[in-house]
């Protein structure tokens, strides 16, 4: 994220749910913010905001967008909801 | 020529040509757009603008890539002497890589660009760019596809550029019918370059076009570039308008004779020189004799040869005494060879002006120029030729031209199209009588000077080159042995004639003595007549006289009366 942006709330605020939601227990959040670190963009190769960037497992995906669209969330996060 | 514009900054590129195209540069502060095929050199004009600002003004700049990665691009210039490591750590440049992968992004609702803003941001604040590239910003376009999203944040980002103050290069790949596949000219307006590489009758040339350059004059043209191992050179435009000044000093052109028919003092400083013949006719010999010449007068002479190997000229010159590999060796003389068909006429061009750059000659010789005629029609290497000659005028550089004429005919296109174009021609032709072949040297023509407009015969032996006087006999020129059997029966004649003449003189003295004898018994003659005359008179004078006395005497012996003295005497015969 860069700044609190209402994207950005929002995105951190489903980001939440839904890892509350499917992977409890078994995920790490770490919430960069641009503009107090802006040398970190590039490492990450960041260049949308938001962004959620899925370190493990491989392979790495970058999530853009506030996370509204929950499933597309799950399809980038190779999660399956449980049936 | 380049002044700063009052009205419009720009900011210079430092690659070669280009600056003088554009009158200065690029616009300062504002977006350039780039746009041509792959492949067409987008990428290498951009980081030159990046490299050159850095290392010639002082200027450092952020390269942000989207194609190649930071280390490719590394590899990929280094071979231009671009040293973009060296350049990264002294903090000159930075470079980017954003790495955009259509399988690795999945777009989930609301999103900005303030990631690349952000990035873009911190590099030019992290060396203080004034210069920006990005290259190319398309593939955005393939890895997102929001495209309302993207475009909004294009526009956002290229407002913010110029807020940011830096000049900045877009590039773009070429689309069918627009500029750029994704329509970037719709934001990127201020300036736009199209880069073009066309291939033709299987040669290649690079061509670059300004096609909008808001708040500029600047030339419309197309105008060729090369790259090369320097980087990117665009051939610059002389300003044809004619005026530049010229020289007076005269060069001779190695061979006496030959200066003798040129005033006594040979070629005008920065005049062009067309020396065409038919095969073999010593029109090299003439070239490498003018520049030996030059090196002599310890000047730099540049032999362009694109039909001998330089080392074949050279050993051929040694069989007519003339040394050309020393000044290889002290550096004044540099070949160049390359064969006409291996690039196109604009690449030749700019070779050339290249060359003439680096090395700075005072005279420079193309030997032969017909073999461009394959390359191109007749009208565009008139055009490339007019430009050629214009540069090397400005620059005071004599050049002279070799041209093979096809026929012994003196009216062939190439000649006539060429000779126009020329301060001098000189045509080397073959005169062939009686089963013999020699040369004859003209000189057709030569501005700003008298020349003679008798023909030579140009002979060539291992002692060199000399022109001789030919010869008029009563069938015309005669050249070659033929000459010289008619020298040396005239100066048979000669002795003949003298002979005659010593024995018609004995004759006349001869007669002149038999005359002068005759004169003088005919005065002798005359003399002993006139004696004869003088003697009559004398004669007669005389018997008056004794008459006279006769008469006195007898009168007197009347008056004495008839005395008969005895010896009286009384003649009787009175």
């Amino acid at each position: 994220m860069a700044g609190k942006t209402t994207k950005s709330v929002a995105a951190i605020k489903n980001l939440n749910k839904l890892c509350e939601e499917y992977l409890k227990g078994k995920y790490v959040i770490e919430v960069i913010d641009l503009l107090v670190q802006p040398q970190l963009a590039e490492g990450d190769q960041i260049f949308a905001i938001p962004t959620l960037v899925k370190k493990v497992p491989e392979p790495i995906r970058k999530i853009i967008g506030d996370l509204s669209n929950e499933e597309k969330v799950l399809v980038g996060l190779n999660i399956r909801p449980a049936k | 020529m380049l002044q700063p514009h009052k009205w419009l900054p720009k900011t210079l590129t430092g690659i070669a040509g280009l600056d003088e195209i554009t009158e200065g540069g690029l616009p300062t502060g504002r977006p350039t757009l780039i746009c041509g095929a792959a492949g067409s050199g987008k990428t290498l004009f951009s980081l030159e603008f990046i490299v050159k600002g850095a290392l010639q003004f002082n200027e450092p700049g952020v390269f942000m890539a989207f194609e190649e990665k930071a280390e490719e691009l590394s590899i990929n210039v280094a071979s231009l002497g671009f040293d973009l490591d060296t350049l990264q750590k002294k903090n000159l440049i930075k470079l980017d890589y954003v790495h955009v992968e259509r399988s690795e992004i999945e777009e989930t609702g609301e999103y900005d660009l303030d990631g690349l803003f952000i990035r873009l941001g911190y590099a030019i604040d992290s060396i203080g760019a004034k210069r920006v590239v990005l290259d190319t910003i398309e593939n955005l376009f393939s890895g997102l596809s929001n495209q309302a999203i993207l475009r909004a944040e294009l526009r956002r980002l290229f407002q913010w550029l110029k807020d940011k103050g830096v000049t900045a290069i877009i590039t773009g790949e070429k689309g069918d019918g627009f500029l750029t596949r994704q329509g970037l000219e719709e934001y990127v307006s201020d300036c736009v370059i199209l880069l073009d590489h066309r291939v033709t009758n299987q040669i290649s040339t690079r061509l670059l076009r300004i096609i909008k350059y808001r708040g500029s004059v600047h030339g419309t043209n197309e105008y060729p570039f090369l790259i090369d191992e320097e980087g990117i050179s665009v051939l610059p435009i002389t300003s044809l308008k004619l005026q530049h000044d010229v020289s007076s000093e005269r060069l001779s052109s190695g061979v006496p004779s030959l200066d003798k028919m040129l005033e006594g003092k040979g070629f005008f400083r920065g005049s062009s020189i067309l020396v065409s013949g038919t095969a073999g006719t010593g029109k090299t010999s003439l070239a490498a004799y003018f520049a030996h010449e030059t090196c002599k007068r310890k000047e730099r002479c540049l032999y362009f040869a694109f039909e001998e190997s330089p080392s074949q000229i050279i050993r051929n010159m040694r069989s007519i005494s003339i040394n050309l590999q020393e000044y290889v060796d002290s550096g004044l003389l540099e070949f160049h060879a390359a064969r006409p068909t291996l690039n196109g006429l604009e690449m030749h061009l700019l070779t050339i002006h290249k060359m003439v750059r680096k090395f700075k000659p005072s005279v420079i010789i193309l030997d032969p120029i017909t073999n461009l005629i394959t390359v191109g029609s007749v009208s565009e290497v008139k055009g490339m030729l007019i430009r050629l000659i214009d540069f090397l005028q400005s620059a005071q550089i004599t050049v002279m031209f070799t041209a093979l004429s096809l026929t012994t005919v003196v009216n062939e296109q190439t000649d006539e199209g060429v000779s126009s174009l020329v301060d001098a021609w000189l045509l080397v032709r073959d005169i062939e009588f009686n089963g013999e072949r020699n040369r004859g040297l003209y000189i057709m023509k030569s501005r700003g000077m008298g020349h003679s407009n008798q023909v030579r015969e140009f002979v060539i032996s291992n002692e060199g080159l000399s022109l001789v006087d030919v010869y008029l006999g009563p069938d015309g020129v005669l050249t070659g042995s033929a000459r010289e059997a008619q020298q040396l029966m005239e100066e048979t004649g000669v002795v003949l004639r003298t002979h005659a003449v010593s024995r018609k003189d004995r004759e006349i003295e001869r007669k002149r003595m038999v005359l002068q004898a005759k004169i003088e018994s005919l005065k002798e003659e005359f003399e002993s007549v006139q004696e004869e005359l003088n003697k009559n008179y004398v004669e007669e004078e005389l018997r008056k006289e004794v008459l006279e006395k006769n008469r006195e005497q007898i009168t007197q012996k009347r008056h004495h009366g008839n005395t008969n003295e005895p010896g009286s005497e009384s003649s009787v015969n009175g």
